[in-house]
């Protein structure tokens, strides 16, 4: 006897009221989408419960694709048997064996339907008995077991689980539409996506890109980034390249060196809502914790920020770099991120930039200046591609 | 021809060929150059590099290419006692290792470490309670083959691995080269730190390899220089090799999981025919791995047999070829306890996926013609 199916718990969302069924159809959506790859999964549901019927394919394999989507509080690997005391028995010892290196156990029956002949109490006794009989150096250890096998017994069928694993929580991504993530290719602002996407918004991704002065490994960087993410989300994320080359050296040509960044910021803010607005999408996101570098003074902020009227969301604001870091590295983007290559943020970074702007003194710096045709075509010479997560690379496959 | 010497080197697939040309044509830039040609490189190694990660279950910077077995043995060895010197210098070995191994742990006594050569039983294994009563505090490294080279012993690596695990500074190095693509090679569950392959003992070419380095694991390096594969193995990359190396990884592990019994049934009805033949004597244990048969023909000059064989077509060796020119008897198999007759004219046969019944069968029809014949020669003289 083998798993045969994988049992998903989903937390918050239980309190969602009437917009439940929203949020559990895109949950199922999302989890249809991760688990594109394996074409025999079947995904059903129950009340408060779904299920991903496996079919034959890899219990493991299925496992770590779900344990990525948003939405789920926690997952099991689950026997289905019938409603009959045999059956039990045989699926509650193959948890047992299922599960590696367990010394000690428990057994915990919920007997939900109560047309089954024998109660709970009875029914724990008899499984740990008969998993004692029928395996060797376990014990049982009712306060802390190392595998707690869990018999629900429904009324259509009886579902046996041993490890619960935890899911990561938030809500399905796309439950509350889409927001634009100003994405450079460094450590913040991929795991400032991710945590949005934790709060159900999708992504589209906007990448400033300034060849020669960035190169196209430094592209394949943010495009890397954008495939983990995706990973946790509907699978597919589009993404904007912007051409930034030009827009980038007027601007530190015309303005004085320490305001050229303050200004960059606001032309890249400018550029997104644009963007934003063209793709009906109500928030921009960025990376920026306060005060990690100049233009994340609170008087940076405020500058910047007095270009758009889109929310501007900030989820790594009060986080340390340490913090983030860990981040980083638990969802997979920290080793993409610390690829050596200068992204748009990095170049023409003047050596003393100013940290305390002040909103007149820009918006006259900026009066001098006319960059609105070029922010024009920047944004008309956007161009937009697709990253899919499960799109596997071919390039090379003819010599490995 | 009839090719039966694969664990001395084996014939490259033509695909490994073909992509070691296309790569030398093509992808001839430095992976460590920042230009366009460079970044592609790069990434196609990179790419190799996850692949031969994906093959053998471990960790795609857990891959140190290298030019072959010998280097990767040494990188291994001398890596791991000249970085961790200052915590102990006992070494444990066995007597019937390679010569990379062997003459490498022999080479550190000169420097001042204690090696401990485990001995073997009359079926070529190391006994793990000799393990155990080696192991002190001062050991920082145990290094057991996992196939035989001579005579196709399969050491118990799993177990080994399970008591070097209980000694934190010990660090476990297994020399996987003749076991690549015939057996399954648990690295993980076997708790080795430390593991060479060699490319041209499977189909690919010679001068391509690789060393498992398990992470955290650090190494004093064989190379200084450019720093590349992660500071241990400095030089330009071998980006050409590398890649066919880990084509050929693939072709043969596709090899071993579609014909897990290939091996095994050309191997029984080998040695079931040996054994019929008078004056030859099968010195591989029963359990041995299933590509390396070790015979001698008593009384007769390993040699002779092998010119008068290649005579006929059949190519195979003695002893290792890497050894041949000792003259002396096979260490491996005096190590085994086998009398002296037999330990100068062991004879090996070893099979590789290419071979067939056929041709075991062919071979098996001269080798008793010519082992006949010789035999009477020498009787008569």
């Amino acid at each position: 006897m083998e798993y045969d199916h994988i049992l998903i718990r989903y937390g918050e969302l239980g309190l969602k009221g009437k917009n439940i069924k929203l949020f559990i159809n895109q949950l199922q959506r999302n989890l249809k989408g991760a688990l594109r790859q394996f074409p025999n999964v079947n995904i059903t549901r129950t009340q408060g419960r779904m299920f991903v019927v496996l079919n034959g394919e890899d219990p493991q394999l299925v496992m770590d694709k779900c344990k990525n989507v948003f939405g789920i509080s926690s997952l099991s690997l689950a026997i289905k048997v019938d409603n009959n005391e045999e059956a039990i028995k045989a699926g509650a010892l193959a948890a047992i064996q299922q599960s590696d290196g367990v010394k000690t156990f428990k057994v915990a029956v919920r007997r939900a339907y109560k047309g089954f002949p024998i109660g709970s109490q009875e029914m724990n006794q008899r499984l740990g008995g008969h998993i004692l009989r029928h395996t060797e150096n376990i014990t049982v250890d009712v306060h802390e077991p190392d595998v707690e096998v869990r018999v629900d017994i429904r009324q259509k069928a009886t579902y046996i689980t041993s490890t619960v694993v935890p899911g990561l929580g938030g809500l399905p991504v796309g439950t509350d539409g889409k927001t634009s993530l100003l994405l450079s290719g460094g450590i913040d602002s991929p795991v400032a996506g991710y945590l949005m996407m934790k709060r159900g918004l999708d992504l589209e991704m906007i990448h400033f890109h300034s060849p020669p002065f960035t190169s196209e490994r430094a592209k394949q960087k943010v495009i890397d980034l954008t495939k983990v993410l995706a990973s946790y989300g509907t699978g597919k994320i589009k993404m904007h390249i912007v051409p930034f080359t030009t827009l980038q050296q007027e601007i530190f040509k015309q303005l004085p060196e320490r305001y050229g960044m303050t200004v960059m910021r606001r032309v890249m803010v400018k550029i997104s809502e644009m963007i934003s607005n063209n793709r009906r999408i109500l928030s921009l996101t960025t990376g920026e914790s306060l005060g990690q570098v100049a233009s994340q003074t609170m008087a940076s902020m405020n500058v910047i920020n007095e270009v758009t009227n889109l929310p501007v969301l900030r989820p790594l604001i009060a986080l340390d770099k340490d913090e983030i870091i860990t981040h980083s590295k638990e969802i997979g983007l920290y080793d993409i991120s610390i690829r050596p290559y200068e992204d748009c943020c990095t170049i023409f970074v003047p050596k003393a930039p100013i940290t305390n702007p002040k909103r007149e003194k820009v918006n006259a710096l900026e009066a001098k200046v006319d960059f609105s045709h070029l922010i024009e075509e920047a944004v008309q010479n956007t161009e937009a591609i697709i990253i899919d997560a499960a799109e596997e690379d071919h390039e090379f496959d003819d010599l490995l | 021809m009839i090719y039966l010497d694969n664990s001395a080197t084996t014939r490259p697939e033509e695909s490994v060929i073909a992509s070691f040309k296309q790569v030398s044509e093509k992808y001839y830039g430095n992976p460590s150059s920042i230009h366009q040609l460079g970044g592609q490189v790069e990434t196609l190694q990179a790419k190799a590099r996850t692949q031969a990660a994906q093959l053998l279950n471990i960790e795609a910077d857990e891959v140190v290419f290298t030019s072959g077995g010998t280097e990767s043995n040494n990188l291994a060895i001398k890596g791991i006692a000249l970085q961790h010197q200052n915590r102990g210098k006992h070494i444990i070995t066995t007597e019937i290792e390679h010569a990379a191994v062997y003459d490498t742990c022999k080479s550190l006594e000169q420097l001042g470490f204690h090696v401990t050569y485990l001995p073997v039983n009359e079926a070529g294994v190391v006994q793990i309670k000799d393990v155990q009563s080696a192991m002190t505090d001062e050991t920082i490294l145990v290094s057991v083959m996992h196939v035989n080279n001579e005579a196709g012993s399969i050491q118990p690596i799993e177990e080994i691995g399970a008591i070097v695990k209980q000694y934190p500074k010990a660090y476990f190095h297994v020399d996987a080269v003749q076991s690549l693509g015939k057996l399954p090679i648990h690295i993980k569950a076997a708790h080795i730190d430390l593991c060479s392959f060699s490319g041209h003992k499977i189909n690919g070419l010679k001068g391509t390899g690789m060393l498992y380095v398990k992470k955290g694991t650090s190494l004093f390096p064989l190379f200084h220089g450019g720093g590349q594969e992660n500071m241990l193995r400095s030089g330009t990359e071998n980006v050409a090799g590398n890649v066919s190396f880990v084509r050929a990884l693939r072709l043969i592990i596709q090899k071993e999981n579609e014909r897990p019994d290939h091996f095994k049934k050309l191997m029984s009805a080998l040695r079931e025919s040996l054994d019929k033949i008078e004056g030859v004597f099968i010195n591989s244990p029963e359990q041995a791995a299933a590509h390396i048969v070790n015979v001698s023909v008593v009384g007769l000059k390993p040699e002779v047999v092998i010119h008068a064989l290649y005579e006929r077509g059949i190519v195979l060796s003695t002893q290792s070829a890497c050894s041949s020119k000792d003259l002396d008897e096979s260490r491996v198999l005096a190590a085994m306890h086998l009398p002296r007759e037999r330990t100068i004219s062991g004879l090996r046969i070893s099979l590789g996926y290419h071979n067939t019944m056929e041709e075991i069968e062919t071979f098996v029809d001269i080798f008793k013609n010519e082992v006949t014949q010789l035999r009477k020669i020498m009787r008569d003289i």
